[in-house]
């Protein structure tokens, strides 16, 4: 019996442009195109090719957020995933919550692996996988941008800054995707009906017994500084003459 | 009293210019008292290149067999031991920082501030969500620590004239060893790195061919510049996804960015926004990378680039 668990966030789709409200409060999403944070549709889509060539027996997405996130979870259930657990807040999540959600999750289904987008597109935190390898005291492989797995190894190549670095970790263990990874399926209207069958099962973080950490507070959200309107140039040598004139270039 | 603990980050016996960029993060909170710790199996060198940035007090060198090369899984319990005498805990938002930098908040009990761009006040910080179109203002709660992953692209990096004192020390914490560095492999050909470089040149789908790419490398040479992509390039099949521009792919703030034949996709443009200076050569004069282009040249590539890299020579 082995089990991944693949972790997917509900997030403003990435085509959006998102806008901040006038008020300060935050960015618009009401009316707003929602959909799976785009790594953890990488990270599904990695688990269900582990299932397919043998290497995985189920696959169990999890999310964490408002009713509504179900939606993301039944694309996760027609992309392929066996079952799914949402568990319920309407409460912004802290990464350090989530982490604690997911370990509770981790104890509860023994995974041999969980999988989580590098980062959501909405918070641009990238915290969430790491912490959850810290709190189940487990490897980490961040960033990961190939993966091969054993009986009771995983050796991940990951996408580092200085090239690519290649570990080895002992199971159970907590991978990140980066984009290189794979190239997600589409869903196909077939399965969006089979995957009305499948189990969908709704908790609350009461049910778990944990409570929301909140060291942070947002205080305010704004736009970011514009940019203003340059100067068009007619000519190479005048971009060039213009570059230099900066010093950035020689 | 504010008492900053960075995290630095070296290789090959060089100090990675992120280290004093969180230098100079840490010195806008006022009367911050400055120390870097140096993880490694032997930071002599490096520790001498540290002590001598300035604002920083102390170098803390942690010489230990199992920290080279650094895994997160075994530098973060070590992190929180050094944690106890600090009020704050720095890191580069670079993928070293990135990935050790949550699993020590974690094992503190924090969630961290990912990115930070700018301090407002020793608990308060400002933050980049949604790949920059939007700039968060956010306060920890007094009296627990503040875990943080410093935004390079955001600070200059911190001058020498220090003299910080060093001194070594010796963790009695228990290192994890499920976790085995295999190998490290530079990807680029000699090139500079895409994140850290001072220039980038990226080709968009008007280049046509991956063929064609190499007009740009021939650029990139003269320029000394990291060489980039548009998602359409990529997804066309003419550049590696990892030369990948924008949201989805790597998100870059150099000095200077040149995007050639780019028509400026708001997937793109959230990726290089932070460029000091955006020049923009585009066939199209209604594109909307001139829209955020320090300077626009409304031409063809295949004559700008030739050009260019006579004219660079």
């Amino acid at each position: 019996m082995s089990k991944v668990m693949v972790c997917v966030k509900r997030v403003v789709d990435y085509n959006v442009r998102v806008r901040v409200k006038p008020d300060g409060s935050g960015v618009i999403t009401d009316g707003v195109k929602m959909s799976i944070n785009p790594f953890d549709e990488i990270a599904l889509e990695e688990a269900l090719r582990l299932r397919e060539r043998g290497a995985a027996t189920e696959v169990l997405a999890v999310s964490i957020g408002p009713a509504d996130t179900q939606q993301q979870l039944r694309t996760a259930l027609a992309m392929g995933a066996d079952r799914a657990i949402l568990v319920q807040t309407d409460a912004p999540v802290e990464p350090l919550t989530a982490a604690r959600v997911f370990l509770r999750l981790v104890e509860k289904e023994n995974p041999r692996l969980v999988i989580l987008g590098k980062q959501a597109i909405d918070d641009d935190n990238s915290q969430t996988g790491q912490m959850l390898a810290a709190l189940w005291n487990r490897p980490q492989a961040t960033f990961a941008s190939k993966l091969e797995l054993s009986d009771q190894v995983a050796r991940v190549t990951r996408e580092v800054d200085a090239g690519l670095e290649t570990l080895e970790i002992e199971l159970p263990a907590v991978l990140t995707t980066d984009l290189r990874l794979n190239e997600p399926r589409y869903v196909k209207l077939p399965d969006i009906m089979k995957a009305k069958k499948k189990v969908l099962d709704m908790i609350t973080l009461a049910d778990l017994g944990v409570t929301p950490s909140s060291n942070l507070k947002v205080l305010r959200t704004d736009p970011p500084a514009q940019r203003q309107k340059g100067v068009m140039l007619k000519t190479t040598t005048e971009l060039v003459e213009a570059l230099r004139s900066k010093g950035l270039v020689t | 009293m504010t008492r900053v603990l960075i995290v630095g980050e070296h290789a090959n016996g060089r100090l990675n210019p992120s280290t004093a960029k969180c230098v100079t993060c840490a010195r806008a909170i006022a009367g911050a008292e400055i120390a870097i710790a140096l993880f490694g199996s032997d930071t002599a060198q490096v520790a001498g290149e540290a002590a001598q940035l300035l604002g920083v007090g102390r170098i803390l060198r942690i010489d230990h067999p199992a920290n080279s090369p650094t895994l997160a899984a075994v530098l973060a319990p070590q992190v929180v031991a050094l944690a106890a005498d600090f009020t704050h805990v720095f890191g580069p938002s670079t993928t070293f920082g990135k990935d050790l930098m949550p699993r020590a908040a974690a094992l503190l009990g924090v969630t961290q501030i990912s990115d930070v761009m700018a301090v407002e006040a020793p608990n308060r910080f400002r933050r980049p969500i949604y790949a920059g179109n939007a700039i968060l203002t956010v306060e920890s709660s007094s009296g627990s620590i503040v875990v943080a992953t410093v935004r390079t692209a955001s600070f200059e990096a911190a001058p020498a004239g220090g003299s910080a004192s060093i001194e070594s020390r010796t963790l009695n914490v228990e290192l994890p060893t499920h976790t085995r560095f295999v190998s490290l492999s530079s990807a680029n050909s000699g090139r500079p790195d895409l994140q850290t470089a001072r220039i980038v040149i990226s080709g968009g789908r008007a280049l046509a061919s991956a063929d064609n790419f190499n007009l740009l490398y021939a650029v990139a040479d003269k320029l000394g510049a990291a060489v980039g992509a548009s998602r359409a390039a990529v997804d066309a099949g003419y550049a590696a996804n990892d030369m990948q521009v924008g949201q989805t792919g790597k998100i870059i703030a150099p000095e200077l960015y040149i995007a050639i034949g780019i028509s400026g996709a708001i997937q793109h443009l959230t990726g290089i926004k932070d460029a000091r200076t955006i020049v923009a050569i585009n066939k199209d004069s209604e594109a909307p990378i001139f829209e955020v282009a320090d300077f626009g040249l409304v031409g063809d590539l295949f004559s700008v680039l030739p050009e260019l890299e006579k004219l660079l020579s």
